[in-house]
């Protein structure tokens, strides 16, 4: 059957799966737009390209599939290398398609031609161009397969328009990938791995650090049996909230920079780490010199490159996590771990009765109230979306997420601008699911375009805008680090619920704590979007915070304040 | 300084991932020589990069982590011969001649190239060797050199071969 290269590409898309693609037109694209329009494949027309990245994201975060992204030549593609980007540095399987202009134009500066594989190199898995017809089906398929083996990332497609239009006989059969013959390391080290052994056998106050790897690799059920079988409790990454109920006595709550302060201490007093699937960021170790000195590290992590580059380990389990856990499994004796766990509990000292939600109301509204209220009323079964900066963390803090990808969030780049259209990807990824965008003033504004999106979709999806007026932790950088001087923070916004309504959505605004539950409850209820902007308390700022470069026991506390700390008793 | 050898597809643009690799880990690369192997899709580099260890072995897996590197191996800890080739152009008058004719013996260089003025030496071996006869000869007018940059094997039956290559035997093969 002859078919042209766009007519190719959307039938190699529909025989991998692809049901949904997030995109926005332009010159060099039109042929697959054109055949788009034939196909049954569901194109969501974005607001700006970013946005397409993003969804493409958030849908591959909610589901483990791949989401598939597509944009023009030039500035559209151009426009998603912030989505790449994010995407790489979390790990995410996203397929990026790129028009180009034909082929004979390469490298004359036609009219939006830039060399977007030169410019994302750095940013993606793999990319490659495509010039010929008949390779489309091909490198479509071999993307796919780049994208979500091993650690996953986002592939870049670049597709000549003279490749879009020419026509060639398409025959998937004979379109197997052809990806080159690379050697097949033999990971598992019978050395390390009896080591590992014996460092948990031995451990006296060991923590498992548990990271987005486990859910990446489906490994929650072995990683449960581990925890089980060793005792051992369990510190999460941001990024690796969920894969361990946060209602499990065992879990102790997140880590590092916003950690929980008894968690940060307990590792820092730790005689073992176990990491898994983490790759220790900066924001969870603080200053390496002084991190963790008395603990031996225990590192099961499936890219190689990993090994040894921040943290020193003792012990390097390369592989999957799931394989690696379940051979584990069987060589651990179950230590009485009673002293170790009843003197973390002593750590954790009286933040518990200082939270947050313990306090006499004074009138303010604080944005944990809200997260607090938000995941109380949802019983911690929605999906979470959220951008960067405070209000992420105190998500983190405050909603407690027991089931795997319900946070979605940037970590790794720290993307202002990801969680409205990385939500609208959920959405899409997971129709059924309730899905909550919790979203600081400032990253609101940089893609709130794509509020037009919903409504062109009529998806339905909460919106809770934390609104303090402020780009809220730069502010709190200033308050700490600059003397309170604030330059550029301050942030003027347009009045959130009437822009909602000029978009055609349901707005409200909220000041008062009374107001928060009510006003969840009515959105929940409404099977449209709504938006919710709660104006919280200014200049309250995330506690505990570890300053950066500081070590990871070096937190500044709440000062004297009604507000205390925070504390995660589900 | 770690030496790296890599077997990478013989196609465009993967010189440009390697480097940019490098650059992106903030790993200055010494020298990089890549040519063909025996198999012309196969192209086989040899990577010397200013590094310690711990930079040596995140270099190596992360270009094995690069979909168009076959093989990536620090062969830095292991027996090894090394071999940079260099051309020196020198100037050579008839009283300087003799002098040079003697130096290029001692180091078992070449003349490859004779002009009435000049000379065009060349001389294979270790970095060291070049390095030394770069210095012996900049007394006399070094007007100007190129070097290939090193390229590194493993001695003896330590074989690197690329993935897929037919398993190579390290005895003669018979001839009759």
């Amino acid at each position: 059957m002859k078919l042209t290269g766009a007519e190719i590409l959307c039938e190699s898309l529909t025989k991998l799966g692809v049901q949904h693609i997030f995109g926005y037109p332009g010159g060099a694209i039109l042929p697959v737009y054109d055949a788009l329009g034939k196909s049954k494949l569901h194109h969501i027309l974005v607001r700006h390209e970013q946005g397409a990245t993003h969804m493409a994201d958030g849908y591959a975060r909610a589901t483990g599939g791949i989401g598939v992204a597509m944009a023009t030549s030039g500035p559209g593609a151009t426009n998603m290398v912030t989505g790449i980007a994010t995407a790489m540095l979390d790990s995410s399987p996203v397929v990026c398609i790129t028009g180009q202009v034909s082929s004979k134009l390469l490298g004359s500066d036609a009219f939006q031609e830039i060399d977007i594989t030169g410019i994302t190199m750095p940013i993606t898995k793999h990319n490659v161009v495509v010039s010929r017809a008949e390779d489309i089906a091909r490198t479509v398929r071999e993307a796919f397969i780049i994208a979500n083996t091993g650690r996953p990332g986002p592939v870049l497609v670049d597709i000549t328009k003279d490749a879009q239009q020419a026509s060639c006989e398409f025959d998937w059969e004979a379109s197997t990938p052809k990806l080159p013959q690379k050697r097949v390391r033999n990971d598992h080290n019978q050395e390390q791995f009896n080591r590992a052994i014996e460092l948990l056998n031995t451990a006296k106050r060991p923590i498992i650090l548990a990271g987005r790897g486990i859910m990446l690799s489906g490994a929650m059920r072995a990683f449960e049996q581990f925890v089980r079988t060793c005792n051992i409790p369990v510190a999460m990454t941001l990024l690796g909230i969920g894969c361990f109920p946060a209602s499990d006595p065992m879990n102790l709550g997140m880590m590092g920079m916003h950690g929980e302060a008894w968690v940060n201490h307990a590792i820092q007093e730790s005689d073992l780490l176990i990491a898994v699937g983490m790759r220790f960021d900066d924001r969870v170790t603080g200053d390496l010199r002084t991190y963790a000195k008395g603990a031996r590290k225990i590192h099961i992590e499936i890219d190689r490159a990993e090994i040894n580059k921040n943290v020193k380990v003792d012990a390097a389990l390369v592989g999957d996590a799931r394989e690696t856990l379940e051979k584990l499994i069987p060589h651990i004796v179950n230590p009485d771990r009673a002293p170790w766990l009843a003197h973390i509990k002593e750590l954790k000292g009286d933040s518990a009765v200082r939270d947050i939600q313990s306090l006499p109301d004074n009138g303010h509204l604080y944005a944990a109230h809200v997260i607090n209220d938000l995941w109380k009323e949802t019983r911690g079964e929605a999906i979470v979306v959220t951008d960067v900066g405070q209000h992420q963390m105190w998500e983190a803090q405050y909603y407690h997420h027991n089931q795997p990808r319900t946070l979605i969030t940037s970590g790794g780049l720290g993307t202002m601008g990801f969680a409205l259209p990385a939500a609208i990807g959920a959405k899409f990824a997971k129709p059924d699911s309730e899905v909550w965008v919790v979203v600081g003033d400032g990253g609101f504004q940089m893609t709130m375009c794509e509020l037009a999106t919903i409504v062109q979709e009529k998806i339905n999806i909460k919106i809770a805008i934390i609104n303090n007026g402020f780009l809220g932790m730069v502010r709190q950088w200033q308050e700490f680090f600059y003397d309170k001087r604030y330059v550029a923070t301050p942030l003027v916004a347009p009045d959130f619920a009437a822009l909602a309504n000029a978009f055609g959505i349901r707005g409200e605004r909220i000041t008062s704590r009374g107001d928060v539950l009510p006003t969840i409850r009515s959105a929940r209820e409404s099977k449209e979007t709504v938006l919710i902007d709660f104006r919280v308390e200014q200049e309250d700022s995330v506690y505990p915070m570890v300053p950066a470069g500081a070590s990871l026991h070096e937190m500044i506390r709440r000062p004297n304040n009604p507000l205390v700390e925070t504390a995660s008793e589900p | 300084m770690q030496t790296l050898v890599a077997y990478v597809e013989n196609k465009p643009g993967v010189l440009n991932r390697v480097s940019s690799l490098a650059r992106r880990l903030a790993i200055n690369i010494d020298s990089l020589t890549v040519g063909p192997t025996d198999n012309p899709q196969i192209a086989r580099m040899t990577i010397v990069a200013h590094t310690d260890e711990k930079g040596g072995h995140r270099l190596e897996a992360s270009l094995e982590k690069l979909v168009d590197v076959l093989l990536a191996e620090n062969i830095s800890e292991r027996s090894l011969l090394e071999r940079d080739l260099a051309l020196i152009k020198v100037l050579a008058d008839q009283q300087s001649r003799p002098h040079l004719m003697e130096l290029i013996k001692v180091f078992r260089a070449r003349v490859v190239d004779v002009a009435p003025e000049s000379l065009i030496i060349e001389v294979s071996g270790t970095v060291d060797k070049i390095d030394g006869l770069l210095e012996v000869l900049r007394p006399f007018g070094v007007l100007e050199m190129a070097r290939s940059g090193r390229i590194s094997m493993t001695r003896g039956g330590d074989l690197l071969r690329p993935p897929g290559a037919p398993t190579a035997s390290v005895e003669p093969a018979n001839v009759t």
